[in-house]
């Protein structure tokens, strides 16, 4: 316990940015894909860094890997697989819908529902209890206030009229 | 002697919270003037001895008192005056006495700025932030102790983190506390508005101004730290939705949330038990922040079962102190409903949205920061929650929010004709379409859906902003300087919203080896390695390298990107070298040495990179145009008789 966290700390120091300087893939698809992959993987040896910004032994050793396997054809599915299959769902950033975090996924849908409708409700409520003018109310303001309008001149009054400097 | 000195000033402090604490709020409940009186200079005394403390703290560094073993973990006698200076709130029990400090220095100065305020109210207000103190102290003394001697002092320090040896990093830590911990302002207001089991529209113009400081300085701090981590970190990126990071974003996101409905509770005297809630919360989400960061569970649960002690005792702090609150809001909210009528187009539904969204978005963030800790604390597995799952829930709530926020700018308080708002957003709305995708089409000749989706967006705040202060030009009309804060504070969040998709959508990032008198090409330029050269720091070694950057085989400047070793915690360090400029930034890093002369590095192309952290600067100008209105000025002022009241308001 002790020396696998004297490990993340003397990791946690160092800084050198994990630059990958193999030749880029042929195909700009696959490119693509590597990024993305490497991107959302996890150095289970770094203090919350991806693969793509670590330069630790194992994030060099998995960038190879991966690109090894794409190389050879594996599609995006079938890297993730050999990932968790080698490390579990924590080398994943984006995590896996499954039992233990259908919540996790669905939660912010269902704090903006609960939001709108409690919205709703209190429009509903609110919308039939007396509108009271009193002169003080935040009066739109037109772009080009004509003097014969009446009705804009009042509410440019009612909005300034009483704004001191 | 002397640090000896500083821990009884400590002990002294707790003393004097307690006092402050205990005596006002009982006497306020007793209706006893001479109890509530001691409020005040409680309040001073209390802060004189926590600043007499950390001066204390601040002297063992200058001093290289290795004797202290937070100054030997800490600092070295090579370290620059400066980072001597900064080291004092480097680490954790510092930091946590910084925190102390600067609760101190918000409670002074809500007992200078409650002088109008009715006598009871201030009591109670000076009461709670007492107790919180007392809390905060009692953790320093008990479990963190930043005087605590060594035996046998070591003849030397071990020296500040490298990565922390940076100005903005010396800034960044007392920006961001200021800002967070002086939303127990708000919060205090909030429990004595509910001791007096009353609250009108004259607490919510009270509570604004504090509100908004508090937001202001958090702004400005998240986006030092922010501008930190894209060039220290040396990746280039500016935002790793880092659970740290995060525990900061929350309560900037819940407060402001808080400003908007302090606004609807100032103007019409609604949605006051909500902005009670808002106001609990916000603070309360800096308390967990605190707790994330200071307790080590981040790292790993196992470690914080491993050495709970501090863990526990914030937690019990936040605990009492939360629930405290809210146990009272259960008692006492419900007596504070207010009558008052609004239609399904005004300001009080568009606040209401704001609200929701931004609500939402707090509680997706704190759900994907604390679900992991949660899911392994119940040996249900190990989950990385990450940049992919933050970036989609964070934009769910965010692109309506955008939207919703051009429109509400607009709306009129408790109804208005939606024909009539819809006439006056056209222009910014035409505007902002036509800008958004035909600009980024000229200049980068591509466009993705989501990026243009992004841009227009960001253009459209930016637009539906600017279209008052044109239509009052045009008029020669004033704006009241609070509006003036609205509308400046809405366009920085418009040029942040820019910064952010241009950057990430035309972002070029290059990994390559080079050696000396050979050149790379990114975007229009051309980047030349001259050489290397080792440079001797003052307490570390660095090989140097010199890039020429050219641009259509004119010079524009020389880059020299570093890699560090600090004499003392040898890792190697990655200095960026960046070229900035309103349109893009070019950013370099020196990797490592491939051996026959060749280099790795790191290159990348990030334009308009400066508007996210300009954006972030002008949000916190507007936060200042906010506080500085007169109205707020006038609040210090002795009660207003009802007639000045509704003249206030007006203006």
């Amino acid at each position: 316990m002790k020396l696998w966290l004297m490990v993340l700390l003397g990791l946690l120091a160092s800084t050198a940015a994990g630059i990958d300087i193999n030749d880029d893939f042929d195909d700009p698809a696959l490119q693509e894909r590597y990024r993305a992959i490497i991107n959302e993987t996890r150095c289970l040896v770094c203090q919350n860094q991806t693969i793509a910004d670590s330069n630790a032994g194992l994030a060099v050793d998995l960038r190879r890997e991966i690109r090894a396997m794409l190389e050879s054809g594996a599609s995006d599915q079938q890297i993730v697989d050999f990932l968790v299959g080698r490390y579990g769902d924590f080398v994943l950033y984006r995590p896996p819908l499954k039992r233990t975090t259908w919540l996790l996924w669905a939660s912010p849908v269902v704090f903006l529902l609960i939001g709108l409708a409690v919205v709703g409700v209190t429009l509903m409520r609110r919308s039939k209890q007396p509108i009271e003018l009193d002169g003080d109310e935040w009066a739109p303001l037109s772009f080009s206030p004509s003097p014969s309008t009446f009705s804009t001149w009042r509410l440019y009054c009612c909005r300034f009229g009483a704004a001191r400097d | 002697m002397i640090p000896e000195l500083g821990q009884f000033a400590l002990v002294l402090a707790v003393g004097l919270c307690l006092i402050q604490g205990v005596l006002p709020l009982w006497g306020a409940a007793v209706r006893n003037a001479d109890w509530v009186a001691v409020a005040r200079p409680a309040a001073a005394g209390q802060f004189v001895f926590v600043a007499i403390a950390f001066a204390i703290l601040m002297q063992a560094f200058l001093s290289n008192d290795f004797s202290v073993a937070y100054v030997a973990r800490n600092s070295n006698t090579a370290l620059p005056t400066m980072y001597k200076v900064a080291a004092v709130w480097g680490a954790h029990e510092g930091s946590l006495l910084l925190w102390s400090l600067v609760l101190a220095g918000w409670t002074v100065a809500v007992a200078v700025g409650s002088r109008g305020l009715p006598e009871i109210f201030a009591a109670r207000v000076l009461g709670v932030l007492g107790l919180i103190s007392a809390g905060i102290l009692l953790f320093t003394v008990a479990t963190s102790n930043p005087f605590e001697r060594l035996p046998v002092p070591p003849l030397d320090g071990n020296d500040l983190n490298p990565l922390l040896q940076d100005p903005a990093l010396a800034i960044h830590p007392p920006m961001l506390y200021i800002g967070y911990v002086g939303f127990a302002v708000a919060f205090a207001f909030a429990v004595a508005a509910l001791l007096a089991g009353r609250l009108d529209r004259e607490w919510a113009r009270w509570t604004r101004p504090w509100t908004t400081w508090a937001w202001m300085f958090l702004t400005m701090g998240i986006a030092l730290g922010s501008w930190w981590a894209y060039y220290e970190l040396g990746w280039g990126g500016w935002w790793f939705w880092d659970p740290v990071e995060n525990a900061s974003f929350m309560p900037w996101l819940l407060g402001t949330a808080l400003i908007h409905s302090l606004a609807v509770t100032e103007k019409r005297g609604l949605f006051k038990s909500w902005t009670l809630l808002l106001a609990i919360g916000t603070f309360s989400l800096s308390l967990l922040g605190t707790f994330l960061v200071r307790s080590g569970v981040l790292v790993s649960v196992h470690a914080f079962a491993a050495d709970p002690a501090r863990g526990v005792f914030i937690l019990m702090l936040l605990g009492s102190i939360t629930g405290t609150a809210l146990v009272l809001y259960a008692v006492r909210a419900r007596n504070m409903v207010a009558e008052g009528g609004f239609h399904a187009v005004s300001r009080e539904v568009a606040l209401l949205l704001n609200n929701v969204f931004l609500v939402g978005a707090t509680a997706a963030v704190l759900f994907g920061t604390l679900y992991p800790l949660f899911l392994d604390a119940l040996g249900a597995g190990k989950i990385s929650v990450g940049p992919p799952f933050f970036e989609i829930v964070f934009l769910i709530p965010m692109l309506p929010l955008l939207f919703l926020l051009g429109l509400g700018m607009h709306t009129a308080w408790r109804t208005m004709q939606a024909t009539t708002l819809l006439r006056m957003v056209r222009i910014p709305a035409l505007v902002a379409v036509l800008v958004g995708l035909i600009v980024p089409w000229l200049w980068f000749d591509r466009l993705s859906v989501l990026s243009a989706v992004g841009i227009v967006s960001g253009c459209w705040v930016v637009a539906a902003s600017l279209r008052d202060p044109i239509a009052l030009w045009r008029s020669q009309r004033r704006l009241p300087r609070g509006q003036w804060g609205m509308i400046v504070a809405h366009c920085g969040l418009g040029l942040f919203v820019l910064g952010v998709t241009v950057t990430s959508a035309y972002n070029i990032e290059i990994d390559e080896s080079i050696r000396p008198g050979e050149s790379l090409e990114i975007g229009s330029y051309e980047l030349g390695f001259r050489g290397l050269r080792n440079v001797e720091g003052p307490n570390y070694r660095a090989v140097e390298g010199e890039f020429e950057l050219r641009r259509d085989g004119t010079l524009v400047t020389v880059l020299a990107p570093q890699k560090r070793v600090y004499n003392v915690q040898t890792s190697p360090m990655t200095e960026a070298s960046i070229d900035s400029a309103w349109s893009r930034d070019v950013f370099v890093a020196l990797g490592d040495s491939l051996g026959d002369g060749a280099w790795s590095v790191r290159l990348q192309y990030k334009p308009m990179i400066r508007f996210i952290w300009f954006g972030a600067l002008v949000m916190a100008l507007g936060g200042l145009l906010a506080t500085t209105d007169r109205r707020y000025r006038n609040a210090t002022a002795p009660k207003p008789s009802p007639a000045t009241d509704t003249l206030e308001d007006a203006a």
